[in-house]
């Protein structure tokens, strides 16, 4: 019996589904007209969701480079049918650079650190100026950007070549740049989420919160993942004989990473919580206090206790639809997180209008957009990649 | 296996893992209940293959999780907000996100040592530790570099042809029965063999041994000491921070112990009579509480029944009885402000007897005063 042992019959490409273009022409139509109408009525409020909007964007595709860089790594083997979606995120990036510049040429807005006379008027900035200052920033995330472009660019190109050439070497060297990439990425995701959200506030002091936003990076970004792969899945797309198996790995690393993210979110509120300094607590006095609270506490129910009491039973981890649901979730709990870090910068209690609305809409159907792109153009499934026969055959 | 005759099983070994799940598959198709498969290392598919049924463990690591978080957090509240109740940082009582992570590791530690145990205990049938297979070549095959199966004979099905074909299908290595050793048939359990007392005792002394030295050397020397050694003012010492150079510092000027009122009578008696009322009432647990701390405080000078007839046999002078008009006519503030505050020779005793105490004295005090100067009202 088993499908294991019989060769599998590979992948053959498929129409894809123009579902996705539709569904994402126009959310992105809707999305650009409510970002418009929102730059018009209110710059400010608008500046503060574009930055909510860019900062998704670029956690999504730089957890998919990670992932990416991790597969290769720590040589997994069950991921490698479903390289693919990763790699596609990855052509989110020059979304993501549109989306930072309206950020960029209004700093003074959202920075309170870019003003100089700010500076000059507070010892704690002039301090912090060796670091926190406009030129030192902006060459630091160019940088940033550009290495994660770089890296991704040369992964996943080469993934598509051996694609035509089924040369294995192509896998040895992604498998080096994969390695170079993970303490890269660990140092410039933390520097990444220091500067553009952390320094908002730029009297705040929590040592963990790199790893806070490294957490829910990579949370985002592999439900965005888990939910190409289960709806690819479902309609056919893949290969044959995909198995709860597959199912089952992914509904396990987003349980991991769900719980991941509450232990980091925990350990940074309990330690700043215990120790009560005035210069860490008030951050989180200024989210619970004016009608914050609520939205404190949602977060905790809608990115962790629901997905994860939604993950925590074995056969849930299997089920596509359950897999599918507690994904969204987790995305737009990912948007109310950045909401939570970047608001209450912007107003004392929270606001909740079309302004909030209009740049989830216009990134997820800008992510719509690009996969059905690129899955159009290449294969779904890296057909010339090694490891892909056992990655097919894989078993819990 | 010469040596005895019962059957066991019938085991083959093979070399590859696709072998052995099709082996497994078919023992699976043809209806055997009573078998196993041993491998060198985990053969993904292996429980799809054997036909094994989703473990039940995952409940007992379900419940013991769900007791042990319950537990743990019921426990702390008791410890830090009943029975020892004590202001950290000046947080409440019961601060619940400080004890979440004594929760969440009780939580994790209690689910895995329980599912442990019960895998020992249930599963693996505890304190049952031989087994046919035991020192058999297959054994020693299946723990290197081979796949094994095996097919009990007391399986309903058991049927030796039929295996023997299904085995040889799947490129068996080896194939061969195995019987109860003479060794596993009069095995007993021997937990009080010597030999295993000493090693028990060996691993006590060793682990106590790099306990202490752990705790108590280790944890002394560089770097783990660094923690002790930062610049810090030790109490009772001289310190050169300060200009007076003392290490302790006096409390701000006003502050009060928690729990404790300020008496601020203090040597105006009458003020004290003006002001202060009783805040108890004269119930039966009150006046049995100002009963007992009248006999051992105050009974010694005034008399059991506040007489003035002291038992100090002259060392100390004799008080005034207590069943003076005058002090049958104070407001209880006065005799209150005595305890309190003292009279004269009389020393006072705020520090021995607490607030409420010195009130409940007050009003046994007015009934022993009552039993001597009746009134007609109080006649049945
Ligand atoms: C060490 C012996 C001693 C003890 C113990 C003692 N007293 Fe006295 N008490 C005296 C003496 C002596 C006087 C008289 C002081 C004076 O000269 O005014 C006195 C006076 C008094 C008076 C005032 C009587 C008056 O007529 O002025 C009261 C009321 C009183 N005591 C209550 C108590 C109570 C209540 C206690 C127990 C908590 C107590 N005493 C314990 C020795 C004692």
């Amino acid at each position: 019996m088993s499908e294991s042992h019989t060769s599998t019959e590979l992948y053959t490409k498929q129409p894809f589904p123009s579902g996705y273009a539709k569904v994402g022409w126009g959310l992105t139509a809707v999305g650009l007209a409510l970002v418009v109408v929102s730059y018009i009525l209110n710059t400010e409020r608008a500046l503060f969701n574009n930055l909510i909007g860019f900062i998704f964007l670029a956690s999504i595709a730089a957890g998919a480079v990670f992932y990416l860089a991790l597969e290769y790594a720590v040589g997994a083997v069950w991921s490698t049918p479903f390289r693919r979606v990763t790699e596609f995120l990855g052509y989110l990036f020059p979304f993501v650079i549109i989306f930072s510049i309206p950020v960029l040429l209004n700093m003074h807005t959202l920075f309170h650190w870019s003003h100089s006379d700010a500076v000059a008027a507070d010892k704690l900035l002039q301090v912090k100026a060796p670091y926190l200052n406009t030129e030192f920033f902006y060459i630091r995330n160019a940088v940033i950007v550009a290495v994660w472009i770089i890296f991704f660019y040369a992964m996943s190109r080469n993934s598509l070549i051996q694609d035509l050439t089924k040369d294995q070497r192509i896998t040895k060297t992604n498998i080096k740049l994969g390695v170079a990439f993970i303490p890269i990425f660990a140092i410039s995701i933390s520097l990444f989420g220091i500067d553009w959200l952390m320094s908002l506030e730029p009297h705040w002091f929590s040592t963990i919160f790199g790893v806070y936003f490294f957490s829910g990076t990579v949370l985002g970004s592999l439900a965005v993942i888990t939910y190409f792969v289960v709806d690819f899945a479902e309609k056919g797309l893949f290969f044959k004989g995909i198995r709860k198996d597959h199912y089952y790995t992914f509904g396990a690393l987003l349980f991991g990473f769900i719980s991941f993210w509450a232990y980091i979110a925990f350990s940074q509120f309990m330690l700043i919580w215990y120790a009560n300094l005035p210069e860490e607590n008030f951050w989180f006095i200024e989210r619970w206090e004016n009608g914050w609270k609520i939205v404190s506490i949602a977060m905790t129910l809608v990115h962790f206790w629901i997905p994860y009491f939604m993950l925590v039973a074995r056969p849930s981890k299997m089920s596509p639809k359950n897999l599918k649901l507690s994904a969204v979730i987790i995305v737009l709990a990912h948007f109310l997180d950045l909401y939570w870090i970047v608001m209450p910068m912007y107003n004392s209690s929270p606001v909740f209008g079309f302004y909030e609305a209009a740049f989830p809409i216009l990134s997820i159907g800008i992510i719509l957009l690009v996969i059905s792109r690129r899955a159009r153009k290449y294969n779904l499934v890296p057909i010339g990649d090694p490891k892909l026969q056992r990655g097919i055959d894989f078993r819990l | 296996m010469s040596n005895s005759n019962v059957l066991y099983a019938l085991t083959a070994t093979f070399t590859s893992p696709d072998d052995i799940i099709r082996a497994a598959e078919n023992v699976r198709d043809a209806g055997f209940k009573k078998f196993d498969v041993h491998t060198p290392y985990p053969v993904h598919g292996m429980d799809d293959a054997m036909g094994i049924k989703e473990t039940k463990l995952g409940f007992v690591t379900l419940v013991a999780g769900i007791l042990g978080a319950i537990g743990m957090i019921l426990f702390i509240y008791w410890i830090s907000a009943i029975d020892y109740p004590q202001v950290i940082g000046g947080k409440p009582y019961w601060s619940w996100p400080a004890f979440i992570p004594i929760t969440y590791e009780i939580t994790v530690l209690l689910s895995v040592l329980v599912t442990v145990g019960a895998m020992i205990a249930v599963f693996f049938k505890f304190p049952n530790v031989s087994h046919p297979l035991h020192d058999t070549s297959f054994m020693k095959k299946v723990s290197s570099d081979k796949l094994g199966i095996s097919v009990q004979a007391v399986d309903a099905k058991y049927d030796e042809k039929l295996l023997r074909e299904i085995f040889k299908k799947n490129h068996a290595e080896s194939v061969e029965p195995v019987y109860y050793t003479e060794e596993f048939i009069s095995f007993k359990p021997r937990m009080f063999d010597p030999k295993f007392l000493l090693l028990l005792a060996g691993v006590a002394i060793v682990s106590s041994a790099c306990g202490y030295i752990s705790w108590n050397k280790l944890a002394f020397m560089v770097p783990y000491d660094w923690m002790m050694e930062q610049d810090r003012i030790n109490p009772q010492s001289v310190d050169t921070f300060y200009e007076d150079g003392f290490g302790m510092r006096m409390p701000v000027e006003g502050t009060v112990a928690r729990g404790f009122m300020p008496y601020p009578y203090k040597g105006k008696p009458d003020d004290a009579g003006k002001y202060l009322v009783n805040p108890l009432l004269p119930t039966k647990e009150t006046l049995e509480l100002g009963k007992k701390k009248f006999l051992t405080f105050c009974s010694p000078c005034h008399g059991n029944f506040g007489d003035g007839d002291s038992r100090l046999n002259g060392q100390f002078p004799n008080p005034p009885t207590l069943h003076s008009d005058k002090v049958r006519n104070w407001p209880d503030g006065n005799i209150y402000h005595v305890i309190t505050d003292g009279q004269n020779v009389m020393p006072s005793y705020q520090y021995q007897i607490s607030r409420e105490e010195r009130w409940a004295i007050v009003h046994y005090i007015r009934a022993l005063q009552r039993s001597q100067h009746a009134k007609e009202t109080d006649l049945p």
